[in-house]
């Protein structure tokens, strides 16, 4: 885990679920073949309904349509984000599209779960509503050791809450690398 | 401790756990099927080597279910995948596609194969995993990383969760099932609601259902959010499960001192039908407040709503009607697709009064609850506005995005089948 991730905000709203973040019909390629696994890039949060791509203007989709990748490295959310399927290819297209962290209200734990274990992105809870504060491309840089967020394009600063007992694993890479640490796993 | 402590601090060598402990357990059951199955396959062979062996065949049962009947060539080759794995590690619990062994819908196919005892925690890439929880067993939906870690040691860490109490009183009426009283909740907590914790349901409503029926309730925990859904076994549980398995098993117990989150206590008696509106499952509205809302086609299928009871409770609503709208039957599994041919309604068989009512009736999978490939059986295309029995209406879970979902007890479904708009089974129900 980087100790600091800087890049462009991509703002949505509540109950991001994982049919918006990546449609069930995406979920046939495969996760090793590079040519069909940037196509989780492309479409991830392809499922958000175009008005809400992309607060608070819309109709701005987090990756462009011919692109395999965004321009965006954090999403911002409101609460329950990423309820809905089990799917670990949400937070997986996620990365993939090249977002680093996601900084929600609240989150669906399956997602967050999966996020962590697998050391996708790093998921922040925020401790307000930063949907209503921040604007999809805005300038954001999240430290992680202070669990602070900055917002260089207004100048506010805003504190997320700590990671708590995942950051050991989020430290360590994915769960499998804390498990061989924790002895759990041969290594 | 609750009963969901108690099968937790069992499974870590624990005297006991509390809310907020983070644990490492043992698991006794590993599900996964043909969309998460292949990217679990990877990632344990990228951590564990190529020719590692799951760490217990016995413990891992694999179902395809999702995308079964389609052209997909990317779909087919998730079920090819399973089978190689399958055959290579000569796991005993492939239930393959185009074999006898094939059940379909995965949380089904496990309580009907006697995978779901008392006591025991079970895993699933899945998150209706919770389904299984219906007899009194700890079950959660996880990633495939998590997936990967059990299928190589067995193991995998929790933190415990607090437990929300549901207590449904009274005798349920003959026009509600299990579908509205978690719509209820679901309503009444907010899809996030149960974040983080496990919904328990007790009453005697409760225990006066059916497996099939608490299946349903457990089912939809995930829609409120929580980790799992749990009801204390009885004997209703065992005489299921004696029925299934020769496998020993231990009940276990919540004490009486045990500390909730919350509690809430319904009176079933003065409970009205319930849908939830588009597109969330907690957009609670009682029958009575859409009734009349047009609709363009009827879903009775999926874990949630395509078990035997379902097509039991649609068949009293259809027989010698005939549907207004298009309406797709679909079994959650091989055994219930049989027993559509085998149990009887007035002298005729479910499966005949559904095809004399007009009903399409398709193979056993997920179909379209999820929406899937272009070719899949009754997928949404366009701005179809559909009342189902399924568990899920967010926007594009059918397949389209303009699509407008209401879930809704099979007994609804069936009543809004027969008119073409959303009809309180009151109304039709002699
Ligand atoms: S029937 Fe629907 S909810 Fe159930 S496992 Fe299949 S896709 Fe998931």
């Amino acid at each position: 885990m980087k100790e600091i991730i800087r890049g462009l905000a991509y703002v949505v709203g509540n109950n991001i679920d994982t049919d918006q973040i990546i449609p069930a019909e995406h979920l046939v390629y495969s996760l090793t073949k590079p040519d069909e696994r940037r196509l989780y890039g492309r479409f991830a949060l392809c499922g958000v309904p175009v008005a809400e791509q992309g607060l608070p203007y819309g109709e701005r989709p987090f990756t462009q349509p011919d692109a395999y990748k965004s321009e965006y490295t954090i999403v911002i959310g409101g609460t329950n984000f990423g309820c809905g399927s089990s799917r670990e290819h949400a937070p997986f297209a996620l990365q993939e599209a090249g977002c680093e962290a996601v900084v929600a209200e609240s989150y669906a734990r399956i997602f967050y779960r999966n996020s962590v274990d697998g050391g996708f992105v790093v998921p922040f809870e925020s401790r307000t509503r930063l949907v209503d504060k921040i604007r999809t491309g805005d300038d954001v840089e999240i430290d992680t050791k202070l669990a602070q967020l900055t917002n260089h394009t207004t100048g506010e600063v805003f504190l997320l809450n700590p990671l708590g007992d995942v950051a050991d694993i989020l430290k360590a890479g994915n769960v499998f690398e804390y498990a061989r640490q924790a002895g759990l796993m041969p290594s | 401790m609750t009963i969901t402590e108690k099968i937790i601090a069992n499974h870590a060598g624990r005297e006991r756990v509390t809310p907020g402990d983070n644990v490492w357990i043992d698991v006794d059951v590993l599900m996964t099927h043909d969309v998460c199955g292949p990217p679990t396959i990877q990632i344990f062979k990228r951590e564990f080597g190529e020719t590692a062996q799951v760490w217990d065949k016995n413990k891992l049962v694999i179902m395809p279910d999702h995308y079964i009947f389609t052209t997909n060539h990317h779909a087919n080759r998730n079920v090819d995948i399973l089978r190689d794995f399958a055959a290579e590690q000569t796991l005993p619990h492939f239930y393959d596609v185009g074999t006898d062994r094939y059940k379909g819908v995965c949380h089904i196919g496990l309580a009907e194969e006697g995978f779901n005892r008392p006591g025991i925690t079970l895993f699933g890439t899945d998150s209706h995993t919770c389904t299984s929880g219906a007899f009194g067993l700890f079950s959660t939906g996880v990633g495939n990383t998590d997936a990967a870690l059990i299928m190589g040691t067995g193991k995998i860490w929790v933190k415990v969760p607090e437990t929300m109490r549901f207590v449904f009183e009274g005798a349920l009426p003959p026009y509600l099932m299990a579908k509205d009283l978690i719509l209820a909740i679901i309503g009444d907590i907010g899809c996030d609601g149960g974040t983080y914790r496990t919904m328990e349901f007790d009453g005697e409503a409760v225990y006066d259902l059916d497996m099939q029926e608490r299946m349903t309730l457990c089912n939809m925990a995930i829609e409120g959010g929580a980790k799992n859904g749990i009801i204390a076994p009885d004997e209703v549980t065992f005489e299921y499960v004696r029925q299934r398995t020769s496998e020993a098993f231990e009940p276990v117990y919540g004490d009486a001192d045990a500390r909730f989150h919350s509690e809430r206590v319904y009176d079933v008696s003065t409970m009205e039908p319930i849908v939830a509106k588009p597109h969330s499952p907690d957009n609670k509205a009682t029958v009575s407040e859409v009734a009349g809302t047009k609709l363009d086609r009827a879903y009775v299928g999926s874990c949630t709503g395509g078990k035997l009871e379902d097509f039991q409770a649609a068949a009293r609503i259809l027989r010698g009607q005939e549907v207004a709208v298009e309406t797709y039957i679909v079994p959650a599994t091989t055994e219930i697709a049989r027993q559509l041919h085998e149990v009887t309604l007035g002298g005729d068989t479910l499966y005949d009064i559904f095809i004399n009512a007009g009903c399409q009736i398709g193979k056993s999978s997920c179909a379209a609850c999820l929406g899937g490939p272009p070719d899949t059986f009754g997928r949404t295309h366009n701005t179809e506005v559909v009342i189902s029995t399924t568990n899920r209406n967010f926007p594009g879970r059918m397949g389209s995005k303009q699509a407008s979902v209401y879930l809704a007890s099979p007994l609804t479904v069936a009543a809004s089948a027969c008119t073409g708009v959303i009809t309180d089974p009151r109304e039709v129900l002699v």
